[in-house]
């Protein structure tokens, strides 16, 4: 079908890591009829009001727009996105729903012969003047009906990618029964204009025989075939599932357990590569994102800063690190520079502190004040015993908190671990 | 840490510990850190590696303090706590649990605590601290860890915000102290020296605070985990 196959002349050029032509769809965002006009519009890079107008244009030229339209509904999936929401097709999260979609399914096919016939039956007798009225209307009937329960066919698959209309399940079924219902009417006015009426009765058994006995013979044929494909696609989503896993962890855990396996005399390098791995990987199970692995950009809010501060030097010094922290806000200029001294009090913690255990890093939002506490439990020290030359403590970490308007307190007492507490009043919005 | 079991630990007293946990390796590992009777004053009574094992092992040898995993086949530590309410519950010889798990996210800590367990500590513990907070629970205080303290606190902050509080659903000044400093890695004998009060004042700050925790307006609590995209 010329339709599905149409590949993109757009100003949108497809995807550089998605070579894949792009297919057309037809837009289930805003559509009014079967969302041809818009997904074409979309297609095409062209208003919606164009092609509608172009369609309606067709449809006084024998109908031929009506005729085209129903081709594109019957030929072309539907999609999400069209004008205006292009990148949010959905075929890239479902791409197993794309290749089912993509068959048009017998009944569809039937449907569209029943239209043509329709249609042509519509476009012989518009003008016959008295007779019209005889097969005009029934047509019009059929037509209108078709449209509802195809439109209905289209919102149920949509519905059950995008999780909505559960509560709107009644008037699907309203709608669905009117469609059936004008149909139905449509046929026998038809039997009745044609003088057929009489034998109603026997045909109308002769055809519900029919159906039941094809019901009866495929039925379970295609009751089994639907189970069949939902085992099908759990199966296949718990598989991609899997690989995913298994690529996580071939790429993260295998790769720390061969460089442990290579460093095994070095316990700090040991130490530190599996806490690097616990936390990546700890990251990875519980946070809702799921996303361990991508931290490029620059922190935005306190809480993910500390965490990324406390990270780094975890890594860096090869001593566990344990963050608490309570609220969160974004992080201004003020709170940048607490971060850059609660990092320097965190390594400082990390290279004299280490022996005693992990360090603990607690970080707290209060209304308009920001508390930091960085902890060890190591030898402890005597800030004035320091040398005035050693600019570590004084520098980077008092008097940055001064210069930005906040407190540091030392607190160490020999041999009992050092803490140093870092406050900071937020900046006024 | 450096910490010894002091008073409240010592081989003079006994306690019967059962551990639960569907790691064997890691249950081998908890045996011979804390399992040597004579020296730590811990028996290890029973071990378990899944729901149902856990409530018969439980039943069967009543022990004092139970090591739950969070994480277990058959519905999770939360449903062996509700399975053994009633043994928590008994007025002689009650059973005490205490979650030991290798998750800390906030949705498995606040769910064992309401449970009933009478604290959470992660696998990363020292053998030392694990037999001390085992004897702390026998006693039937709490034990957190720095990053319970936390979630915590971060959970009773949000309920701070409505005026019409009952008092159960809010940390009283102190308790917040308590907990803070819990969260900064104090020890409770190091609370009690910094806050000028006694070590049994902080525990019982403590049991406050879980006692709070497992009363408190569950709807606060859902609120705080919806926000946090927990739940």
């Amino acid at each position: 079908m010329p339709a599905a196959t149409t590949r993109a002349p757009s100003s949108h050029a497809p995807d550089p890591e998605e070579p894949a032509p792009r297919k057309l769809y037809r837009s289930a965002d805003g559509r009014m009829l079967g969302g041809v006009a818009r997904g074409l519009a979309g297609h095409l890079g062209l208003p919606v009001a164009w092609v509608r107008f172009v369609f309606l244009g067709l449809f006084f030229a024998d109908g031929l727009g009506a005729l085209l339209y129903a081709v594109f509904w019957i030929v072309v999936p539907l999609g999400v996105g069209g004008v205006g929401g292009v990148d949010r097709s959905l075929f890239e999260t479902a791409p197993d729903g794309r290749r089912r979609l993509r068959k048009p399914d017998t009944g569809q096919v039937f449907a569209l012969l029943a239209l043509l016939v329709g249609a042509v039956v519509f476009v012989g007798n518009v003008d016959m003047g008295s007779k019209a009225d005889r097969y005009v209307w029934p047509a019009l009937l059929i037509g209108a009906g078709s449209v509802l329960v195809w439109r209905q066919a289209d919102n149920a698959r949509r519905a059950q990618w995008i999780e909505v209309g559960r509560r709107r399940r009644v008037l699907h079924l309203a709608r669905g029964l009117a469609g059936v219902a004008l149909v139905g009417l449509g046929l026998a006015a038809f039997m009745v204009v044609r003088g057929s009426a009489a034998q109603l009765g026997t045909a109308l058994t002769a055809a519900i025989a029919v159906l039941t006995g094809i019901a009866l013979l495929a039925g379970p044929y295609l009751v089994r075939m639907t189970q069949d494909l939902s085992e099908e696609r759990l199966m296949r989503i718990r598989a991609q599932e899997r690989a995913e896993v298994a690529a996580h962890v071939h790429d993260s855990v295998l790769h720390t357990l061969t460089l442990i396996q290579r460093n095994a005399d070095d316990g700090g390098e040991v130490r530190r590569l599996a806490r690097a791995q616990e936390r990546e990987l700890r990251n990875w199970l519980y946070n809702p994102e799921g996303t361990g692995k991508e931290e490029a950009e620059e922190p935005s809010s306190l809480a993910e800063a500390v965490k990324r501060a406390a990270a780094e030097v975890e890594d860096k010094h090869g001593v566990p690190l344990e963050v608490v922290v309570v609220g969160d806000c974004p992080l201004d200029e003020k709170l940048a520079a607490q971060m850059q001294a609660a990092r320097e009090a965190m390594v400082n913690a990390a290279k004299y502190g280490g022996e005693g255990g992990a360090v603990q890093v607690f970080a707290e939002v209060e209304g308009r004040t920001v508390f930091v506490s960085v902890r060890d439990r190591g030898p402890g020290f005597d800030l004035d015993a320091v040398p005035d030359d050693r600019m570590g403590v004084r520098e980077s970490i008092i008097g940055r908190m001064q210069r930005n308007g906040g407190t540091a307190r030392l607190r160490s007492v020999p041999g009992g671990g050092t803490e140093v507490e870092l406050e900071m009043e937020r900046a006024s919005e | 840490m450096t910490e010894n079991t002091e008073a409240t630990g010592g081989p003079e007293r006994r306690v019967r510990v059962v551990l639960v946990d569907d790691h064997r390796m890691f249950r081998t590992g908890v045996q011979a850190e804390i399992g040597r009777t004579e020296e730590t004053g811990v028996e290890v009574v029973g071990e378990a590696a899944d729901v149902d094992q856990a409530v018969t092992v439980i039943t069967a040898t009543r022990p004092e303090v139970v090591l739950l995993d969070v994480h277990l086949p058959g519905g999770g530590g939360v449903e062996v706590l509700r399975r053994c309410a009633p043994m928590m519950g008994a007025v002689e010889n009650p059973v005490r649990f205490l979650a030991l798990s290798v998750s800390d996210a906030a949705e498995d800590v606040i769910g064992v605590i309401r449970g009933g367990a009478r604290g959470y500590v992660t696998k990363t513990i020292t053998g030392t601290d694990l037999v001390d907070s085992v004897f702390r629970v026998q006693d039937g205080d709490a034990v957190f860890s720095p990053r319970l303290a936390g979630f915590v606190l971060d959970a009773f902050a949000s309920t701070d915000a409505p005026p019409v509080d009952e008092d159960m659903d809010r940390l009283t000044q102190r308790e917040r102290e308590v907990l803070r400093l819990i969260a900064r890695g104090y020890a409770y004998k190091e609370i009690a020296k910094q806050l000028f009060i006694s070590v049994k004042t902080v525990e019982s700050h403590v049991s406050a605070v879980l006692r709070k925790l497992q009363l408190s307006n569950r709807h606060e609590l859902t609120r705080w985990a919806t926000a946090r995209r927990l739940v």
